[in-house]
């Protein structure tokens, strides 16, 4: 299916007010901030137009970059376990009555309704020592005393997840709810159970589209900096933190400037490269 | 040997019974069509008999095993569905040797075993292709060959010849029957097309509202059906009213038949259209006028309006009656063609 191509310059005509949208509150911001990352840092003041490279230079230490690491890593893992879990979960999800679908769905809209602080607060309660679910172990007789389970770098990573998790349902659920379910059913005639046909044949058909939807919780849980200050020590700070960290706590707005630009040139670079991957092995 | 028995199988969906009652025996090795309209529990009955539905009631015998609670993936039954659900991301070698892989099959034996199948659906040399660079018709055989990949003590296929144009599917049919009787294969096809079904199988069987209204050979269908359903549904008829007259003769629309007795005092006489001859008004049994004439070439359709019944005759070229629409003209219907079915 190819549409007929735009002949002349009025064809271009319906793509105005997205481009316009696009660059009043895209393109021209992070142009604002890519100059400011040059500009030169006031003590005491705020800062003056420049053209420096300090915000960079100051960056380049072996400090900032444990944290850059350290957020990729977070945001990697966070992508891992959000689509493990989505995924059979979604594929269950899409093969429910049409009824169970809506009403999982709505539940599903309904935490991404909630704001992060609220998830953190949340998550924070139920891993404190007083009203946590190590009590619930401790009844069971599982565990000798509660215990506190934050803040942690696992309790950051299960809020993220969960943070992430209806955002990545919502983008499975298209594809895996297209998915030919004669699929699975060939699989089974010819000698898969059910969960080896689910793990040889729906996980490999639709591998391109678990990529995407990793790439982008990975940039979901990558811009996150409020759950780490909330469940996370301050070892499991993300470069995101420490932006928001300089640009309102520090008014150091040239160098949290240099710090994003880098952070979404990084980003943009692996996000690149996984779909470069993606497409040599499709092409295979 | 029967190769398969389905005994008093039932599906309920709901309230629904989408099968109904359904007894079958099939000798080991033959072909088997389930035919009927859309919506008559064909698919479901075959899906059963995959293990991809579980019957409500009834037990499922294959080679005198009881499988009707087998999981699919342990019955051993190759399966072509309609869709042919060829895995996109294999190639056509890999999608083949799926099933030998799922069964722990040596690489080596692997590869032996797909060039064999490629060469048994004539594809030789494919196994490297993906299956998207195919044509409708080779992505069926790839689908045939992958089912029978494991030596399948039954092959099912679930329309699997709907997706290709007229000329292709008439092809495959013939050549899905040559490939069954080279294997001995004991088969079933799910089939709405009532030509597929007379090509290729040795046991029609008809299948109307979940259940069974005829299963016999090709041409006892065709020439015997058992009831009104079954001779519309295959072949074009015509279905006459006929009643009972007062000296023992049988009364149809525009005129007598002789030689037939009717079981009740009114029942319905299927006559196919190429027993139906054209003779000369005074000295026929039947007489009415010509409605239409339709010419096609290979054959030409006469259809007469007789005391307000249709009635078709066929007639063939060499002969080119010259009717005229509203000429009059005389139907015989020879005793032997009418089958006498229940009102």
């Amino acid at each position: 299916m190819t549409a007929a191509r735009p002949q002349r310059l009025r064809d271009y005509a319906p793509l105005v007010f997205p481009a316009l949208m696009l660059t009043v509150f895209f393109v021209v911001p992070f142009g604002i901030m890519v100059a400011i990352s040059f500009f030169r840092r006031v003590q005491g003041a705020f800062y003056e137009p420049d053209f420096v490279f300090d915000n960079y230079a100051r960056f380049l230490s072996a400090f900032f970059g444990q944290v850059l690491g350290f957020s990729l890593v977070l945001a990697a893992l966070v992508a891992l376990v959000a689509v493990t879990i989505a995924f059979p979960f979604t594929f269950l999800l899409a093969r429910l009555s049409r009824r169970w679908q809506v009403v999982w769905l709505v539940a599903l809209l309904s935490i991404v309704s909630l704001s992060e602080v609220i998830v953190g607060f949340a998550w924070s309660t139920l891993f404190s020592r007083t009203a946590g679910v190590t009590n619930i172990l401790v009844a069971l007789g599982l565990m000798s005393e509660p215990m506190s389970l934050s803040p942690s770098f696992g309790a950051l990573l299960t809020g993220l997840s969960y943070h992430a998790f209806p955002y990545t349902v919502l983008v499975l659920y298209p594809a895996l709810a297209r998915l030919d379910p004669t699929l699975m059913e060939a699989a089974r005639t010819l000698g898969a159970s059910p969960p080896r046909a689910f793990v040889t044949v729906v996980v490999p058909a639709l591998r391109n589209t678990i990529l995407a939807t990793m790439i982008m919780v990975f940039v979901f849980a990558l811009g996150s900096y409020l759950l780490p200050q909330l469940l996370g020590r301050p070892s499991n700070w993300t470069l995101s933190v420490l932006i928001t960290d300089q640009a309102i706590y520090q008014s150091n707005l040239p160098f949290a400037a240099a710090m994003a630009v880098f952070l979404v040139l990084v980003s943009l670079a692996l996000v690149g490269l996984s779909l470069l991957v993606g497409r040599k092995e499709a092409a295979q | 040997m029967t190769g398969l028995v389905l005994d008093n199988i039932t599906k309920r969906f709901g309230s629904v019974a989408a099968v109904d009652r359904v007894n079958l025996s099939v000798p080991d090795g033959s072909f088997v069509c389930l035919l009927g309209p859309s919506g008559c529990g064909k698919t479901t009955l075959l899906r059963m008999i995959a293990g991809l539905e579980e019957p409500s009631e009834g037990r499922i015998l294959v080679g005198g095993a009881d499988v009707t609670r087998a999981p699919a993936h342990q019955r051993d039954f190759g399966m072509v569905f309609q869709s042919l659900a060829l895995f996109p991301h294999l190639s056509v070698g890999e999608n083949i040797a799926y099933p030998l892989r799922i069964r722990g099959v040596a690489k080596a034996e692997q590869a032996r075993r797909v060039e064999e199948l490629l060469a048994l659906v004539r594809l030789p040399g494919f196994g490297e292709r993906p299956v998207s660079k195919l044509s409708g018709g080779q992505r069926q055989r790839v689908a045939i060959a992958r089912a029978l990949a494991l030596q399948p003590r039954l092959f099912l296929l679930d329309e699997p010849l709907s997706a290709l144009d007229a000329k292709l599917r008439e092809a495959m049919q013939v050549e899905l029957r040559q490939l069954q009787q080279r294997l001995g294969i004991t088969t079933v096809v799910v089939t709405h097309d009532q030509r597929e079904a007379m090509t290729m199988a040795d046991l029609v069987v008809v299948m109307n509202e979940g259940r069974i209204r005829q299963s016999a050979p090709p041409v006892d269908i065709y020439r015997r059906p058992a009831d009104t359903f079954v001779a519309d549904f295959i072949g074009i008829t015509n279905l006459i009213r006929a009643r009972r007259g007062a000296d023992g003769t049988v009364r149809v629309p525009g005129g007598t038949l002789a030689g037939i007795a009717l079981p009740a005092e009114e029942a319905t006489i299927s006559v196919r259209p190429e027993d139906v001859r054209l003779v000369p008004p005074h000295e026929a049994a039947i007489t009415g006028r010509v409605d239409f004439v339709r010419d096609l070439g290979a054959s030409i359709e006469i259809y007469v309006e007789a005391d307000g019944q249709r009635i078709v005759a066929v007639a063939s070229p060499r002969e080119r009656p010259d009717l005229q629409p509203g000429a009059p003209v005389g139907l015989a219907l020879p005793a032997d063609a009418c089958v006498v079915l229940g009102a």
